[in-house]
């Protein structure tokens, strides 16, 4: 609980440090003016959470009289997008990695599944974005190689613009996740009551189904909900390099031309995006584990 | 394992050393990565001598295809095979850099905390769970919007990025130790904290500061190639990679000029492929 209270506090701060070193580099002073950034900083600051706690983000200062959240709502929207296609790759794909990883424990396939998920996970994404471009999109011409799907298109024309920058994230996901799924598993395997499950005369299908995974997923849901920290920032990368329009894109454009509310605003969402993924995942953990449970009834 | 048979050694130190050493030439991810980083840190100090032509020098035919030059020329008329090998030397300056700077400030932070524990660690525990809450390259760009992208700046935001992450590794390990007979018995010694921190505690939890160091240079490269191709990194003209691809990939939709983006690509690549597996085996051998 502490953790999240620390964590609830953290944007304002964030939103404070920003503005600080920023406020002296205002040179075009009328225009300053008019925008009340001469404006002490605590003023500004204190300005800025006051109407945010009416729900209003203020505009922005680089498009004109455009107000921040008309702006920033479509681009989470079409971020959240592409994170959900990058998610659904990723979850079942690595978990299955990693189960047969762990099944074949010290075995040439699990070396190469360990190998390979270390080393794609260590590739900046954009790199690995970047050959799957050259590969997939432009050589063996399978996927379109812009992210941005044309505007009225279906559900599934969208979801076949962003497999390719879904990909790139996937890449570097799979790793980490894949890992904590083969630990789970070992740890799973090796426990007493798998050692029952077939001393019972279970065949192998049946205990991995029913006693191993149930325990070994716990911890994976767990590192899926601190990847999230990270598919943020591979967002602002991967949208960049695809010229996709998500929050990403914004965050950098807003912050390459010290659009500060547009900037504060969004380094806020992407921070409450975050606690709200971490909370959920929190949540699906305790759920999905008795012991966690019942220990919060006592 | 035959340890009896070896002959006797100054100390059992050397002996362990000696193990650890030899465990690690036994495997062959080791050495594989061993071989690949050894190639980019020479490129990294001679690159630009061994090269055949001046990363920066544009006197070239433009978007030249491999051939006559070997990975072809950029968009300004540049050797690519060139500035492939020139291009190692930022990154393997930053990244380092950055890299003990994190070591140094997290392994400190951790000692005092996991030693003092109580009010201190409280404090300066929720001070990092709140920095910890914002992904890296969100904190690291606001900062260098700031602060204006340049090599130390962006030693100094990795690194400070990287102490609390590094503290809390640190920290856990102190805190397993602290209770150890050793410890007790040095502070009722009437040894100094500082002295039990620094020369007491901290032989016995270098093992996991090791190979945290080695994960964090990986890291560290991920993290600076990224804010270099968003442009809040490496500035312009250097031949880095990230640089490179930043520059050259808006080519890419055309479909023809390739060879501008891969091999920059395939160089970041193979760099931090080759410390993972040089991290991948040290962990393991230590942590034994």
């Amino acid at each position: 609980m502490l953790v999240f209270a620390a964590a609830q506090l953290l944007p304002g701060n964030v939103g404070r440090n920003i503005l600080g070193p920023f406020a002296s580099e205002n040179d075009v002073k009328i225009l300053n003016h008019q925008l009340g950034l001469d404006r002490p900083v605590l003023t500004q600051y204190g300005d800025w959470i006051w109407k945010l706690l009416q729900g209003n983000l203020g505009s922005s200062l680089e498009y004109q009289g455009t107000s921040v959240s008309s702006l920033l709502g479509p681009s989470l929207v079409n971020s959240l997008k592409l994170a959900a296609v990058a998610f659904v790759l990723v979850v079942p794909f690595s978990i299955f990695g990693g189960v047969a990883a762990a099944l074949r424990r010290g075995r040439p396939a699990d070396r190469i599944i360990t190998l390979t998920g270390l080393s794609l996970t260590a590739v900046p994404e954009f790199v690995s974005a970047i050959l799957l471009i050259l590969v997939l999109g432009l050589w063996l011409k399978l996927l379109p190689v812009t992210a941005q799907y044309p505007s009225g298109a279906g559900f599934f024309t969208q979801v076949r613009y962003l497999l390719l920058p879904g990909l790139a994230l996937v890449m570097v996901l799979f790793g980490y996740i894949a890992r904590m799924a083969r630990t789970g598993t070992i740890e799973a395997l090796d426990s007493d009551y798998v050692r029952t499950a077939y001393l019972k005369g279970l065949d192998t299908s049946t205990v991995v189904r029913r006693h191993v995974l149930r325990n070994s997923l716990l911890p994976t849901i767990a590192v899926v909900a601190t990847q999230m920290g990270y598919l943020i920032g591979g967002l602002v990368v991967i949208e960049k390099l695809f010229n996709y329009n998500g929050i990403g894109q914004r965050i950098l454009t807003a912050a390459t031309n010290k659009d500060f509310p547009m900037l504060e605003s969004g380094v806020l969402v992407v921070g409450i995006v975050y606690l709200v993924a971490t909370l959920a995942a929190d949540v699906l953990y305790s759920l999905l584990n008795p012991r966690i449970r019942y220990a919060a009834a006592e | 394992m035959s340890t009896v048979s070896l002959p006797l050694q100054p100390s059992e130190v050397s002996v362990a050393r000696r193990e650890t050493v030899q465990l690690l030439l036994r495997s062959p991810t080791f050495v594989v990565g061993v071989v690949i980083l050894g190639f980019w840190i020479f490129c990294a100090f001679f690159g630009s001598l061994v090269a055949p032509h001046d990363a920066l020098d544009q006197s070239f035919p433009q978007l030249a295809g491999p051939g006559k030059y070997l990975f072809g020329t950029d968009q300004l008329g540049r050797d690519v095979f060139s500035r492939v090998l020139a291009g190692a030397r930022d990154i393997m300056e930053v990244a380092p850099a950055a890299t003990l700077l994190g070591i140094l400030g997290g392994t400190t932070i951790g000692l005092v905390t996991g030693y003092f524990r109580g009010l201190v660690d409280d404090a300066v525990s929720r001070l990092v769970d709140a920095i910890l809450a914002l992904p890296l390259v969100v904190i690291a760009v606001t900062v260098l919007v700031a602060l204006g992208p340049s090599k130390p700046t962006l030693i100094l935001v990795i690194g400070f990025v990287f102490t609390p992450i590094v503290s809390r590794t640190v920290r856990a390990a102190v805190l397993a130790e602290g209770s150890l007979e050793y410890v007790q018995a040095a502070r009722l010694r009437g040894e100094s904290p500082l002295y039990v921190m620094f020369a007491e505690i901290l032989p016995n939890v270098m093992p996991p500061i090791v190979v945290e160091a080695t994960v964090r240079l990986g890291y560290a490269i991920f993290a600076i190639a990224g804010l270099t191709f968003l442009g809040f990194g490496v500035q312009p003209p250097s031949p880095d990679w990230a640089l490179q691809i930043s520059d050259n990939y808006t080519l890419l939709n055309s479909g023809t000029y390739w060879w501008t983006v891969l091999f920059p690509g395939l160089a970041i690549a193979s760099l931090v492929v080759a410390l993972n597996l040089v991290a991948d085996s040290i962990s393991k051998v230590l942590e034994r």
